[in-house]
């Protein structure tokens, strides 16, 4: 995190920002998994009925 | 936010292969057992929540008889429903895509993580390896406490359940965390105490259960499940790991040198 080059220009390869989109992707992953698998939405519950049996996700 | 280009184009790449793959195999595996679970559910249901026996002629009356109609009824308030067949089976494979993608960003978040700025890559054996941990994480360690379910199998509460099986998801990725990722005795002891401990708090439970739906069907389906979800975390892991190293790279080489000297 405390890398000594602190270019202030594109912060492409920086640690930090790396991290956060790293951060990012995770959450989204998680909140991709959490509405499909988990969500209380009967409509949702339907369409995703199979999967959630499937995939041993807690259902009905 | 060229990591998390990489992460979800590799994510998008390897999730819709793994479920397209998955929603083939359910197809052989779970989703007949599901079927005829249902056939179980909605004969208990026509004949009141509690009806202990089901006359095995009514069964099948019941099973295609009723088929569209009596879907409507499944679950309380008249929601929309995929129609049996195609239309079923499609949003399944959607569910399927759309889970495998949510558990590809993961596994890629965790591969550009630990690449760090340095362009290490993962090779498909490490992935092969991240994806057997999910298996553990994910399928394993929950199905411990909340073995995987047949519809019209009764269980406790819904929200106390899906509580439980994130914390024990949770607790057994910290938990592997801390013993692979750090090689210290302390550590490793705090990991394994986090493995044991949703099994000592223990899942949700009925105190008694009563079903029409098999336990050979039910056991079938525990099985089913496993295997499924093992090849599922195999081919997403090795396939996430691939697809992440090739965008990585190629993102890389497109990108303007990284100012790392300068």
């Amino acid at each position: 995190m405390a890398q000594s080059h602190t270019a202030q220009l594109p912060a492409i390869g920086s640690d930090v920002s790396r991290l956060a989109q790293c951060a990012l992707a995770l959450a989204l992953g998680l909140f991709i998994v959490g509405v499909v698998g988990f969500s209380h939405i009967d409509v949702v519950h339907n369409a995703a009925h199979d999967v959630r049996h499937s995939n041993a996700f807690p259902c009905h | 936010m060229n990591a998390f280009r990489a992460i979800v184009f590799a994510a998008v790449v390897a999730g819709l292969a793994t479920g397209l793959a998955v929603t083939v195999i359910q197809q052989f595996g779970t989703v007949p057992l599901i079927l005829k679970a249902e056939v179980y559910e909605k004969a208990a249901e026509h004949h009141g929540a509690a009806a202990p026996a089901i006359p095995s002629g009514s069964m099948t009356t019941v099973g295609h008889g009723h088929g569209e109609a009596g879907a409507a009824h499944e679950h309380a308030a008249e929601a929309w429903e995929p129609r049996d067949g195609l239309e079923r089976n499609a949003y399944t494979a959607g569910a399927n895509v759309l889970t495998a993608i949510g558990f590809a960003l993961m596994l890629a978040a965790l591969f550009a993580f630990r690449g760090g700025g340095a362009g290490a890559t993962v090779s498909w054996h490490d992935g092969l390896v991240w994806g057997l941990a999910g298996f553990v994480v994910f399928t394993l360690a929950p199905s411990l406490g909340l073995p995987p379910e047949l519809p019209g199998v009764p269980a406790a509460p819904l929200l106390s359940r899906q509580i439980w099986w994130v914390m024990a998801a949770a607790a057994t990725a910290a938990g592997l965390g801390l013993i692979f990722l750090r090689a210290t005795a302390p550590a490793a002891i705090a990991g394994l105490i986090l493995l044991m401990l949703p099994h000592v708090i223990g899942a949700p439970e009925l105190t008694s259960v009563e079903t029409n739906v098999p336990s050979s069907l039910a056991h079938q389906f525990v099985v089913a499940v496993a295997l499924t979800s093992l090849v599922f975390w195999s081919l997403l892991g090795a396939l996430t790991s691939i697809a992440y190293a090739y965008f990585d790279q190629s993102s890389a080489a497109v990108a303007p040198a990284r100012p790392s000297g300068a």
